[in-house]
């Protein structure tokens, strides 16, 4: 799975407002509204259901990274978003570490495959120390989209 | 004590140079959703609680079962078989605890069936490696 098969382009964020956990989930949640792929009535019910994931064991996986998540009934496919804080949000990570860079993702529960093949992708993605720094130098979401998009051009994608 | 237990599901071999046993152990992924981030955590902080060197094998890749990074990378549905392999001078006791979390499909709800049956201790008989035959239960009463 590539980037461009789940990362709604619009929803990218490369300088996010948030200071929190919560903050920056709902951030990026609106963005997903607002890019469409969300319905405006989900906010609350998506931010809550992700905090709830969160609340089982942070999402911060190390490096400055998040994959905030969660399966939601109102997505038909698996949608996600890109955003990045320059400050950096505390996010309770395995390092103890603040986060700037998230990857917020939304999919359907009956497609675990999916979501699996959406954490390889990103996971394979930021082993390379330098696509990480740069998503997290990025100053806009133009930027963002094009560091996704070059990944998805070196990527042996599966 | 588990020393009636000849051989549980694990095989080993000794590294002459360097002293340092291998065992593996098959183990194969239970839950519904896969070996999706929260288990992949809950493995890579388990693998980094001892000494040894902990990789999960797959079919076409071998990655460090302490970063949950690459853990994730395995994108390994539910009823993925997998080999778990530790080298150091805690492999065994290392192998016996990331078997156990697949045994117990890292305590999640809506787990098929299938990591039960494969990985259990008492199944004594079958080596990783898929050699011999079942070998008689070695429980004695008495």
């Amino acid at each position: 799975m590539k980037f461009s098969d789940f990362m709604a382009v619009d929803a990218i964020r490369s300088n996010v407002s948030a200071s929190s956990k919560e903050g920056v989930i709902r951030e990026m949640a609106a963005a997903l509204v607002d890019a469409g792929k969300i319905a405006a009535g989900d906010l609350e019910s998506i931010v809550k259901a992700i905090m709830k994931r969160e609340d089982l064991g942070s999402t911060g996986i190390g490096r400055g990274v998040a994959v905030p998540h969660t399966k939601h009934p109102s997505v038909d496919r698996l949608v996600g978003t890109v955003a990045v804080s320059h400050d950096g949000i505390g996010f309770d990570s395995l390092d103890g570490e603040p986060v700037q860079l998230f990857f917020l993702l939304v999919s359907p529960p009956d497609r675990p495959g999916d979501h699996l093949r959406a954490l390889e992708n990103i996971s394979r993605q930021l082993r390379d120390e330098s696509f990480c720094g740069e998503l997290k130098a990025a100053q806009t979401p133009v930027d963002i989209q094009r560091l996704l998009v070059e990944a998805d051009g070196h990527g042996v994608a599966s | 004590m588990a020393s009636h237990l000849e051989q549980p599901s694990v095989s080993s071999e000794r590294d002459e140079a360097t002293m340092q046993e291998t065992f593996t152990r098959e183990v194969v992924v239970g839950m519904q959703q896969g070996l999706h981030a929260r288990p992949a955590d809950q493995l890579a902080r388990e693998a980094r609680k001892w000494q040894s060197r902990i990789e999960l094998v797959a079919k076409s890749q071998r990655v460090d079962g302490k970063s949950i990074l690459e853990v994730l990378t395995l994108a390994a549905e539910s009823g993925t078989r997998l080999v778990v392999e530790a080298t150091g001078p805690d492999a065994r006791e290392a192998i016996d605890a990331i078997g156990r979390l697949f045994e117990q499909n890292f305590n999640e709800f809506g787990s098929t069936e299938s990591g039960l049956h494969e990985s259990g201790l008492q199944d004594s008989g079958s080596h990783a490696s898929g050699a011999g035959q079942p070998a008689p239960a070695p429980e004695s009463t008495g």
